[in-house]
């Protein structure tokens, strides 16, 4: 592992990467030379390729064919990443010339020949078709033993089987995402490389995980020698398609970019073995660099008589020729910058992604190189996987002290950036597609999703230790799942949205904030603002000159950083007017519409809402409706799905239950309160599959059953006279089944599902909206305030109740029940209890009364 | 890998486990907390007791590598553990690809010493230490051969190991300094560059003092976290190579793959920032030093040891109660004669976070003390008797001038790549001391009303959000927060108790002086003892007394439901907890529970008696 050799330089230091563990490794080596060699399939060659056509080829070919190797191989291959060898470098060919003949000269012992050769030839391959795979043939034959020196590879099996793999390859598990526009019946990689063959991108991204699926022993070879290996690769698909698309022209060889390793995920594990070694990683870009020619190969050119050389870089260092080959002048070599080779090279800072830190540390960096083509693909602030061959130089010796750091310094060289986010645009979180859940993982969530209970397990793992509010729990739950999102652009309705929006609202001291604040902390694109705070730039997006670059950026508030997340707005009561109006568009659109400083865009806002909110005398006045007591306008209102009402129910047996709640939660220790719920990061991978893999549709019955729901629910209001329930509403119970469906796992809305929903439906609003006087759920409260007649009412009876107590004459205390039986005998219409005492409460609070126990004393 | 390597380093940490586990050796090793760098010799044993600031990458190092000898051709093991540079004599040179070469991995942490840690905490740690060398900053180097002799004798046998388990492998370094000690401290002025910007050594605090190191872990660093205390002993490695390679970096700069900055602030001048190879560490529970290092039964390992421990305890507990008396009237004396508020502030100064249930800090216990007189020294009184009682403290003036300026919340500054320090980065159990009485009318900017935030959720969740610019991070903490305010602080608190002095001292100044000169430094020490003590008690409640608590809510709840809601029984609970602690008990008894809940009738009694009074006012 140690070997610092190889790296930076990407010249591969012919002694070998000294890396391996297992290699045995000396000075000079050949082997090394023949993995240039490799490389140089993947560069040298393609410049030629495409002005070439086969056919005047065939000679030079045949010609190599005849003595063998050496000579074509070029020297400037670049080890790994072969996109150095880019196209961007002209002058190719004549060094191509220069450089047959050094090679030649760097000799060729007979062990070397084979693998010489057989670069060599798959040089050729591409060139023209069958010469090649003869001479694979006879290769193997007399190569079995041959591998590239310090591995186990042997380049023409590992070749073949690279090409079997390529042609015979198809996915069993194909994802759509991914394939878009491929026959998943059809061996995948040949439909890309036709792909190729029409766009003329010369990159062939390979799934590490389709490789292993294929043959585990060349993805562990892969792995392990990514330097040698992934020239094989660059071969062999390059022999491939040339084959079968003589006539392509591309820009240079196809090159291959393995992603997905499984070697690594986390930065956090990467450790000394790993040195070398084909890693993915995923992180955030936090920095890049400018972009850095970094030579090649320089040209030299002898002052005295003209002559020219090339000398590619070594282990990042030129060395200038000091004599001229040619007139034996000394030091008249002259460097001339304008014919010597550089490529891009850009180096970028990627940090651990917040999600995989372990909880109490600071997150880790790594450095990585991107080449090439690769410059410029990421901007700080991206989420990444990063596959790449993981590297550590040595610190260089400062020339003039003797000692040496005893550091290295570690970076990867990039083969294939992933965006991790880029994906989202589209709606499927990345994610949760990749591969965050282990097979096991999957296995036993499902499991889970089996039972029966399920559903009741899951809430009450929802902040265990906030005590009961079970439905509210319930539907914080369905709010974390989501709806199905629907798409009626096409008609002209735009998106229906998904996400589900809820209100807590109720006294203070009931733990909403604790809520929210655990919700918060559950799902990876939470935001969590407190209305008094934030403004209205705050939760949507304003626009900032950068002072640097004097350009216009666009800063994103709360709202729309959520966007597929969940946005817990505390103190709702507490936000201005103008402020709240930005909701508007939010909560029913989705979308937030910026018109600033002359950008003008519309951002999506994919954002459920969670708000709290205190009642505006702080404690809940049961005398009032939801809407005197919150104080909202009524159009907001009517967006939230969902409006909890969190009382203190003052209620002895309660009372109870959570003075034992609480008193545990003060010397319980901490293990038993593991044990005895879900833990959270469960919890988190449940929703997160849930949200990623299920898309519940409307079953058959359970579209009657909601047609019925709606039905029940306007009767009620027209019976009264008044329109009562609204499309939204119905709209909120599909959403709330869908979500229920997918607590499920199921793929299906069904019947107990509208049941569910409806409950929930009606249990909220039976807290926020039940008609005090007649117990039925009205809706109207929510959209028009409270029904006039309904207070009216109240009104009366509590003038009434005065009346008779006035004209009981000067009592100053009277039996309860006495009074409530005399009201009683006086009205014509039937009074319950509850309205007696609702009646007694507004006298109290009018300081005409107080009730003490079963006697009611005046004041 | 499977040299003997593992072996012999399994070996180092035992010995030298073994040999500071011995009575007092401890105290023989030289602190880089009291002793300045240049005082201490290069790749000698060295002891700090410092908090985790920052964690940087890891590093992969020459755990293994050989040299050669051009001329000779011959080759030398030498091992890389432990040091910063990779020795090799004059004529011979690295062999980077060698194949004996092994490359391991270590973790750097930034360290700092304790924010805020109290003077006398500081003053009795170098005490323990003058009996090695009497005086720890200005002696003369030959004052400190007499315990480089003793510690030689520690080192000594190591190096011996080190040597035969070397094959042969000599340890220049090691060894030869000894007697250079004097030309190398020199060497070590010049080498301090004539620092163009000072360094920032990145302190919590402002107007810290002492090293910053950076210390270098090798062995199961993932259990370290930022801001754990913790107490190291490593080997200093002050080389000057260290600063040298800094100017060269401007040759290379181009290829480095680091900017200035960051090369600036990873690689600082030795002289500065010396570093420290860990040979042993251990986090600390607590930094009050005159209690024994871990009182966790488990984890103290020798018999013997286990004994001096429980037996201090076990003594301490015997004359808890006249302490707690002692401390009570102590306290009541600071506060003006008001008891009741010195009982809380015991409280206060005990309570710990000691479980979190799901984002729910548990133990926490703000106490907000109103009624102080405005722009009086009497907060800054109370601070200065705090900081005698607690090992760590800071006191924070909540001006708007401070709010706006002050940086509260750590920041990570991509550019030199590393965490920058805020106020808010302290370390567990820190008493802060927030002092609202200093706040005046006035505009809050951006920054002030994310210093509030951030003070807010400090408070009410015991956690930091800690900036990363992309995102946020947070990380947990567990610091005793004090708020002392005219009114109701603005900020949330667990518990308030409005002042209500008895007397009016007519020079406050010297009363408060006279009170803290008047306690004899052995009472002081036994205030100290037994805050720190008590905070690390467990404790539990009975079925019986759940049972009751539960019947006494539910009486309470029908006589007034009103104004007795959840949130008061979690805070009779808390301090109910802290009642039975403060008096050594463990578990919660009746007696307990009903003072408890007198407690909170009289605290709620003052309250409600100055909202009348305001309403009267008004």
């Amino acid at each position: 592992m140690s070997s610092p050799a190889s790296t930076p330089s990407r010249r591969r230091s012919k002694r070998g990467r000294g890396s391996n563990p297992p290699t045995p490794q000396d000075a000079r080596s050949p082997p090394s030379q023949k993995r240039r060699t490799d490389d140089s399939t993947s560069t040298g060659d393609l410049q030629p390729m495409p002005t070439s056509p086969p056919a005047d080829v065939q000679s030079p070919g045949a010609a190599d064919a005849l003595f063998s190797s050496p000579p074509q191989f070029r020297h400037s291959a670049i080890p790994l990443d072969f996109d150095i060898s880019s196209p961007l470098t002209y002058g190719t060919p004549s060094s191509r010339v220069e450089g047959t003949p050094r090679s030649g000269v760097r000799g060729t012992p007979v062990r070397q020949r084979p693998d010489l050769g057989s670069v060599r030839k798959a040089r050729q391959v591409d060139l023209h078709s069958d010469g090649p795979t003869e001479d694979v043939m006879t290769e193997q034959s007399l190569g079995q033993r041959l591998v590239i020196w310090g591995t186990d590879v042997n380049v023409a099996s590992c070749k073949e089987k690279f090409q079997r793999f390529l042609q015979h390859f198809i996915d069993p598990i194909a994802k759509e995402d991914e394939d878009i526009g491929l026959d998943v019946n059809e061996p995948r990689y040949m439909q890309r490389l036709e792909e190729i063959n029409i766009v003329g991108e010369p990159f062939l991204n390979v799934n590490c995980d389709h490789l292993r699926s294929f043959d585990e022993n060349l993805y562990r070879q892969l792995i392990c020698y990514p330097q040698e290996v992934i020239p094989t690769f660059d071969m062999a698909v390059n022999e491939i398609f040339f084959d079968r698309y003589p006539d392509s022209i591309l820009e240079h060889q196809i090159q291959v970019r393995p992603y997905n390793a499984l070697k690594t995920r986390n930065m956090r594990s990467l450790n000394p073995e790993d040195i070398d070694q084909l890693i993915t990683i995923s992180g955030m870009v936090i920095r890049t660099s400018q972009l850095m020619p970094e030579m090649q190969e320089a040209f030299f050119k002898c002052q005295v008589c003209a002559f020219t050389t090339r000398v590619e870089i070594d282990r990042g260092r030129i060395a200038e020729p000091s004599v001229c080959k040619n007139c034996n002048t000394t030091h008249s070599m002259a460097l001339i910058h304008n014919r010597s080779m550089f490529s891009d090279k850009q180096m970028i800072k990627l940090q651990e992604s917040p999600e995989d830190m372990p909880p109490g540390q600071t997150p880790h960096t790594v450095v990585l190189f991107a080449h090439n083509d690769l410059v410029d693909k990421v901007q700080p602030g991206d989420r990444v996987n990063v596959t790449g061959i993981y590297r550590a130089v040595p610190i260089r010796v400062n020339p003039r002290v003797s000692s040496v750091k005893s550091v290295y310094k570690t970076h990867i060289d990039v083969i294939h950036y992933r965006k991790t986010d880029s994906k989202r645009l589209h709606g499927v979180d990345e994610e949760t597609e990749q591969k965050v859940f282990t097979e096991e993982r999957v296995k036993m969530l499902k499991e889970l999703s089996k039972k029966a209970d399920i559903y009741e397990r899951l809430s009450s793992a929802l902040a265990p230790s906030i005590y009961e509010h079970e439905d509210i729990k319930k539907g914080i739950l369905l709010q974390l799942f989501g709806g199905s999102r629907k798409d009626f652009t096409h008609t002209g309705r735009g998106n229906f949205r998904a996400e589900i929006n809820i209100l807590l609202c109720g006294d203070p001291g009931t733990s909403k904030s604790q809520l929210l604040q655990y919700v918060y902390n559950l799902v990876p694109r939470g935001q969590y603002t407190s209305g008094r705070g934030s403004s209205a730039v705050g939760l949507t997006a304003y626009v900032m000159k950068d002072p640097e670059t004097r350009q216009l950026v666009l800063q994103t508030g709360a709202l729309v950083l959520s966007d597929n997340g969940i946005c817990c707005i505390d103190e709702f009561d507490k936000m201005n007017e103008s402020t709240r109006s930005v909701l508007h568009e939010v909560m029913e659109q989705q979308t937030l519409s910026i018109a600033k400083a002359g950008i003008i865009c519309q951002l999506n806002a994919r954002t459920s809402i969670l708000a709290a909110a205190n009642p505006i005398e702080s404690q809940w006045n049961p005398k009032k409706t939801t809407i005197e007591n919150i104080q909202l306008p009524h159009t907001l209102l009517s967006r939230f799905d969902l409006i909890f009402l969190m009382l203190d129910p003052r209620d002895e047996a309660y009372d109870r239950r959570l003075a034992r709640h609480l008193v545990s939660l003060y010397y319980h220790s901490e293990e038993k309160m593991e044990e005895e719920y879900m833990d959270m990061a469960v919890l988190r991978d449940y929703i997160a599959y849930a949200r990623g893999y299920i898309a519940p549709r409307l079953g058959e019955e359970a579209s009657q059953a909601l047609i019925e729901a709606y039905v029940d629910m306007r009767k009620i209001g027209s019976g009264r006279g008044m329109v009562s329930a609204y499309p939204r509403q119905l709209e909120s119970l599909i959403r709330l089944a869908e979500a229920h469906a997918k607590v499920r796992f199921s793929e299906k809305v069904d019947i107990v599902d509208v049941e569910e929903a409806k409950r929930l439906h009606r249990e909220a609003l039976k807290q926020s909206a039940t008609d005090p006087r007649t117990g039925i759920v009205d809706i109207s409260i929510l959209t028009t305030g409270m029904s006039a007649t309904a207070r009216k009412r109240r009104e009366e009876l509590a003038q009434a109740l005065r009346k008779l107590i006035q004209s009981k004459g000067k009592t100053p205390a009277l039996k309860y029940q006495q009074l409530f039986e005399d009201l009683r005998a006086q009205s014509e219409t039937a009074i319950t209890k509850e309205m007696f005492e609702e009646a007694l409460r507004a006298l109290a609070d009018d300081d005409f009364l107080t009730v003490t126990g079963k006697t009611v004393r005046l004041l | 890998q499977n040299l003997p390597s593992s072996d012999w380093e399994k070996k180092v940490t035992e010995y030298f486990k073994e040999k500071l586990k011995e009575n007092n050796a401890t105290n023989w090793v030289p602190s880089l907390n009291d002793v300045p760098v240049h005082y201490l010799k290069p790749n000698s044993l060295v002891k700090f007791r410092c908090m985790v600031q920052d964690m940087f990458d890891p590093e992969f190092y020459m755990g293994v590598y050989e040299t050669v000898d051009p001329n000779t051709n011959a080759r030398v093991l030498h091992f890389g553990k432990y040091r910063d540079v990779a020795e090799c004599g004059p004529q011979q040179e690295i062999d980077l690809s060698s194949s004996q070469t092994i490359t391991s991995e270590r973790q750097t942490f930034y360290c700092v010493p304790v924010p805020g840690e109290s003077a006398w905490s500081h003053a009795y740690l170098s005490a323990s230490q003058d009996r090695v060398s009497p005086s720890t900053s200005y002696t003369p180097s030959r004052h400190k051969r007499s315990y480089e002799e003793d510690e030689d004798m520690d080192l000594h046998p190591s190096k011996q190991k080190e040597q035969h388990l070397g094959s042969g492998s000599d340890i220049p370094g090691c060894v030869e300094p000894k007697r250079l000690e004097t030309e190398a401290s020199a060497g070590h002025h010049l080498a301090a560059p004539n620092c163009s910007p000072p360094l920032d050594l990145n302190f919590p605090l402002p107007g810290e003092k002492g090293p910053a190191c950076l210390v270098k872990v090798y062995e199961s660093w993932e259990s370290f976290k930022v801001n754990d205390v913790l107490e190291v002993y490593g080997i200093l490695s002050v080389d000057p190579v260290l600063s040298i390679e800094r100017e060269g970096s401007t040759l290379d700069l181009m290829e480095s793959m680091d900017t200035a900055e960051e090369q600036r602030v990873h690689s600082p001048p030795a002289s500065l920032v010396p570093r420290i190879h860990v040979i042993l560490a251990q986090k600390l529970q607590h930094i009050n030093p005159l209690l024994p290092a871990c009182l966790n039964e488990e984890e103290s390992k020798t018999c013997e040891y286990l004994k001096v421990t429980s037996l201090f305890v076990s003594n301490f507990m015997s004359e808890l109660s006249p302490v707690r008396a002692e401390l009570l009237g102590f306290l009541t004396h600071a506060l003006l004669g008001d008891s009741l508020a010195a009982e809380y502030l015991i409280l206060h100064l005990i309570s710990t976070v000691y479980a979190r249930r799901d984002v729910l800090p548990l133990g926490k216990f703000t106490l907000n003390l109103s009624g102080c007189p405005r722009h009086s020294v009497f907060t800054e009184h109370i601070y200065r008797i705090i900081q005698q009682l607690v090992p760590a403290s800071h006191r924070l003036q909540m001006t708007i001038e401070n709010m706006n300026h002050l940086r509260l919340i750590p920041r990570k500054d991509y550019a030199a790549n590393r965490l920058v320090s805020g106020v808010l980065q302290l370390a567990s159990n820190t008493s802060l001391l927030i002092d609202e009485t200093q706040l005046e009318q006035g505009q809050l900017d951006t920054t002030g009303v994310h210093n509030v935030t951030a003070l807010g959720n400090l408070i009410t969740w015991q956690k930091v959000d800690y900036d990363f610019s992309y995102h946020q991070m947070e990380f947990p903490c567990n610091i005793n927060v004090l708020i002392t305010s005219e009114g109701r602080s603005l900020l949330p608190s667990d518990c308030q108790v409005h002042l209500q002095p008895q007397l009016l001292p007519p020079n406050m100044e010297e009363y408060m002086n006279s009170l803290l000169t008047a306690v004899l430094p052995s009472v002081l020490n036994k205030f100290r003892i037994y805050l720190s003590l008590l905070r690390l008690l467990d404790y539990s409640i009975s079925d019986e007394v759940t049972k009751a608590v539960e019947e006494d809510f539910v009486e309470m709840r029908k006589n007034d439901p009103e104004s007795v809601t959840a949130d008061d029984l979690h805070r009779t609970l808390l301090v109910a907890r802290f009642l039975s602690l403060s008096a050594g008990q463990t578990t919660l008894s009746r007696e307990r529970w009903l003072r408890a809940k007198q407690l909170e009738a009289l605290r709620k009694g003052r309250l409600q008696q100055q909202k009348c009074v305001n309403g009267n006012e008004l």
